[in-house]
């Protein structure tokens, strides 16, 4: 259905623009040259020069890149086995209470969970910290994992794991050789959700941490809090063009694949 | 070859290769397999025709240790393996979707099975080229799944299944995907592959024609049952029940009563005012006992002038005519308003046809031309 | 054994840091404030048993979220802000998930990048960005007044408006992507065929457009709605001392009052208030997934 009209190309504009306007402001006033953000005053990137000399901004980001990777893995192995659960396995004692866990936290606000998360902590006397935010973590964002990889699995071919199975596989084998591999992009891109929730996270890991650890969104939420400053423009910036430079890969190399695909399935036809 | 005719099921000194003995499997409260026994030799090539629904893919998946049945026993060499799970068995499947992996080459897919038995790579190797040479694939070994065409997939399904070299495969509709013209040419390749590896094949399908083409035996089902189980010219020629003479082909079916002639003989009162019906039969039937005719469109004749001598004979006129390019079917109303089929074989040109619409014909044939069914 | 592994591993995680957190949270709601470290005094222990425990429960932090207003005006008021900001977002949302649906197949992928983007983007900083837009001498003002629409500048930020367009901003994809979703299945046939049975453009686009995507519409709306009534980061930088939100005030109560018990008590309302629009969300996706 492609009946483009000036109404649509109208109301197109206006989104993205509203989506994006904020964003390209930001980016530019990071090479602002004054203090005050929001006159200009000439082309720099001394903002960048004392970000990267500020040791606090540093620290925070190592502990968020730690706690975002093992949580993320963690979520992901986790996530995995309870969608395979969720698809595969029949009935089994608590199967609704299982599912309803699965995504209740989706839908529960950060406050709540970040909440109840302390409380636990605070109960079993477990010290507050990378620790306590990285179970933090990984206890939401496995439920991510789990909705993205068990949609793939709804659509996935049983009798691909049939054919293991009759050519002599154990089940085992057939997950290892058969399933994951052929999921293995839902479960990357699930790791990626579950990865980028977490350096995102300031909700719940400010419930969750204590003392000993700060993550980058805590840092940045209480140095905003005292209003705009160029150095988190410019830390933005940084984080905005990773984003970016991420996402336009993998659509590229997405589409990339899907366009050689169509051709080869062609070629085959036709031959 | 062999001059003697391929029929162990008629030899009673054969032992059958599977036996299912009173198996019953049920998915809730519904039955798809009801209290069925049946018994497949070795070498042969054995289908399962029926309706969608009808239970034959529950029989395949029973024997590729994916079902289990609710009762009863199966047995392959004589060994009952209902407890052997699908990775123990010396079954190998052929799968509808030909669920070919698609992370693997074509080499590598026919090459799984092997692999999980351990084999040396020489070992394997060696088979895989076989397998490639005897599927005509030798050519695409290294490309992927998605990169050959439906046909060629189909093969590689094919010498996946075969390659550990069960003592039975298994094939679930392996022509369903293909279009017309490449199934028909598959046919004769399965045929040929049977014969050179000599492996046991059980067919599922609900194509009529790919069954009476392959096989040796055809098992017609329905709601669980098995209905006949014959050679492909038994179950065309002398079907058993209305059932299998309606699935099987095109058929007139007339419905009248029995009365006893002289042994084997019958005549059937079918219709007020039209002549009794002629049959040859050797099953018995009680006189006024409700029987039915089958009789295929084939083996009636029409023609122009009432016939000399025929056993049977009934007039009408031209309702409708199907022309399919080498047969036409004729639609003869009778006075009662019951339709007959009859066919004839197009040998001359159409502009010379004989007969057209709301012409008035005879239309004959002989006592052992149609079939007497109970029910 | 192995499928016991499976399912036992998330199963165990989830109970011990989902489902046990969540019942001390109820527990805890029922118990009296305490001036020390935790900074409640427990109603239940063990050794009392549950009998004591039930005897003693008390409620006494649910009357007093119904006699200081404080509550109940937040409540209402995170209801009214995301409601409003619902509508507000589906109003622009749909134009736009609508235009990508009929853009030509060439564009359609760099337009979906273009709007998963921002899920990827740090949420906070999408926030932060209008921080420098909405202030006193911000981009917006400063337009407004070169263009010479305005004389004085306008306070926009930390007020309420600020945060309904924190709101729509923020959750705009949520939005646009079911819909977008729904209309890119819609034939288009659909509605050549209400057209040659005599349909104007514009009825066509009513009568079967805007009910064949009433699953995506559906689904955009509680996406939005559900996480908006509870929103914490959005309100604390773009709203003022004015906007109540209920987020926010469990969010002080805790840290700052150091109330735990009536926080806890908050969390529970808030979270009774959210299983109605959950378990119409829930419904609604069970329904489109049975008529696909």
């Amino acid at each position: 259905m492609s009946r483009f009209s000036w109404f649509n190309a109208v109301s197109l504009t206006i989104g993205f623009a509203f989506l994006y306007i904020p964003m390209i402001i930001l980016i530019i006033f990071s090479f602002n040259e004054s203090k005050l953000v929001t006159v200009w005053a000439g082309f720099s990137t001394k903002w960048y020069g004392e970000l990267l000399a500020n040791e606090a901004f540093l620290d925070a980001a190592w502990v968020t890149l730690r706690v975002a990777v093992f949580s993320s893995t963690l979520a992901t192995i986790l996530g995995t086995a309870a969608a395979y659960v969720l698809i595969r396995s029949g009935r089994f004692f608590g199967r609704t209470l299982f599912s309803g866990m699965i995504y209740a936290p989706l839908v529960m606000p950060e406050v709540i969970t970040g909440l109840s998360l302390l409380l636990l902590f605070i109960g079993i006397g477990l010290e507050r910290g990378v620790l306590t935010i990285v179970l933090a973590h990984t206890t939401f964002s496995m439920c991510y994992v789990s909705v993205v990889v068990s949609s793939r699995l709804a659509t996935f071919d049983k009798s691909l794991e049939e054919a293991a199975l009759d050519l002599g596989c154990s089940s085992a084998q057939a997950f290892r050789l058969v399933t994951l591999p052929i999921i293995a992009p839902a479960v990357i891109s699930g790791w990626l959700l579950a990865f980028t929730l977490s350096l995102d996270d300031l909700v719940i890991a400010s419930f969750a941490t204590g003392p000993s650890a700060t993550t980058l969104p805590i840092k940045i939420f209480s140095a905003v809090r005292l209003g705009v400053s160029p150095e988190i423009n410019a830390l933005s910036t940084i984080m905005i063009a990773i984003v970016t430079v991420g996402v336009i890969t993998a659509s590229l190399l997405s589409k990339r694949k899907l366009v050689r695909e169509r051709e080869e399935e062609f070629m085959a036809a036709r031959s | 070859m062999n001059s003697t005719v391929f029929a162990p099921w008629e030899d009673p000194e054969q032992k059958p290769l599977i036996r299912f003995q009173n198996v019953t499997k049920k998915f809730g409260s519904f039955t798809a397999i009801d209290n069925l026994s049946l018994d497949i030799y070795e070498r042969e090539f054995f289908a399962l025709l029926g309706p969608s629904g009808c239970g034959k893919t529950t029989m395949m998946r029973m024997l590729a240790g994916f079902e289990n049945p609710s009762s009863g026993q199966i047995e392959l060499s004589g060994r009952n393996i209902v407890p052997v799970p699908p990775n123990k068995r010396a079954v190998n499947m052929m799968f509808q979707s030909y669920a070919l992996f698609p992370h693997l080459t074509i080499w590598e897919n026919i090459a799984f099975g092997l692999k999980r038995e351990g084999k040396d790579k020489e070992t394997i190797a060696t088979r895989v080229h076989e397998m490639l040479r005897l599927t005509r694939l030798e050519r695409f070994a290294k490309r992927k799944p998605h990169q050959i065409s439906g046909g060629q997939r189909q093969r590689v399904a094919l010498a996946r299944s075969l390659a550990k070299a069960p003592t039975l495969l298994l094939l679930d509709e392996p022509l369903g995907a293909l279009d017309a013209k490449l199934r028909q040419d598959t046919q004769f390749e399965l045929m040929d592959i049977q014969e050179k590896t000599g492996t046991t094949f059980v067919i599922v399908t609900h194509d009529q024609e790919e069954a009476m083409t392959v096989a040796s035996r055809v098992a017609v089902m329905d709601e669980g049952k098995l209905m006949q189980v014959a050679t492909p010219d038994r179950i065309y020629e002398t079907p058993n029940s209305v059932y299998v003479a309606d699935f099987i082909g095109d058929v007139n079916i007339i419905e009248g009563r029995s009365r006893f002639l002289e042994e084997g003989q019958y005549e059937i009162d079918w219709a007020e005012g039209q002549q009794a019906l002629h049959a040859a039969t050797s099953a018995k039937f009680d006189n006024g006992q409700t029987c039915y005719m089958a009789i295929r469109p084939e083996k009636i004749t029409i023609t122009a002038d009432r016939p000399e001598a025929a056993d049977n004979c009934v007039q009408g006129k031209i309702h409708d005519i199907a022309y399919l390019g080498n047969l036409s079917t004729y639609h003869v109303e009778l006075p009662n308003g019951t339709i007959i089929k009859a066919q004839t074989a197009n040998t001359r040109r159409i502009a010379r046809r004989s007969f057209t619409w709301e012409d008035q014909v005879w239309l004959s044939w002989t006592a052992t031309a149609g079939v007497m069914l109970a029910r | 054994m192995r499928r016991f592994a499976l399912i036992a591993l998330p199963y165990a995680w989830l109970l011990a840091l989902f489902l046990v957190p969540f019942l001390i949270v109820v527990k805890i709601s029922l118990s009296d404030v305490a001036l020390s470290i935790p900074p409640y005094s427990p109603q239940f222990s063990w050794d009392e048993g549950i009998g004591a425990f039930l005897a003693e429960l008390d409620f006494e932090n649910f009357v007093f979220l119904t006699q200081d207003s404080l509550y109940w005006k937040a409540y209402l008021s995170s209801l009214f802000i995301a409601l409003v900001s619902t509508v507000l977002t589906l109003m622009i949302g749909y134009p736009v998930a609508y235009g990508m649906a009929r853009a030509s197949e060439e564009w359609r992928p760099t337009l979906m990048m273009l709007i998963i983007l921002p899920f990827w983007t740090s949420f906070l900083i999408r926030v932060y960005a209008w921080m420098g837009i909405l202030s006193q001498e911000g981009f917006l003002n400063q337009f407004l007044l070169w263009t010479g629409i305005i004389s004085t500048p306008l306070t926009i930020l930390n007020t309420t408006t600020a945060v309904y367009i924190g709101i729509v901003y923020t959750y705009l994809p949520f939005m646009v992507l079911p819909i977008y979703a729904a209309l890119d299945r819609l034939d288009g046939s659909l509605i050549e065929a209400a057209e040659d049975l005599g349909c104007s453009r514009l009825s066509a686009f009513w009568l079967v457009t805007i009910p064949m995507s009433r699953n995506g519409i559906i689904a955009g709306c509680f996406l939005v709605f559900i996480p908006a009534l509870g929103e914490f980061v959005i309100p604390s930088l773009l709203g003022g001392s004015g906007t109540l939100m209920i987020g926010k005030v469990l969010w002080e109560e805790f840290f700052s009052n150091r109330d735990w018990p009536v926080a806890s008590a908050v969390a529970v309302v808030l979270l009774l208030i959210l299983i109605i629009p959950i378990v119409l969300f829930q419904r609604n996706q069970q329904r489109a997934s049975e008529a696909d």
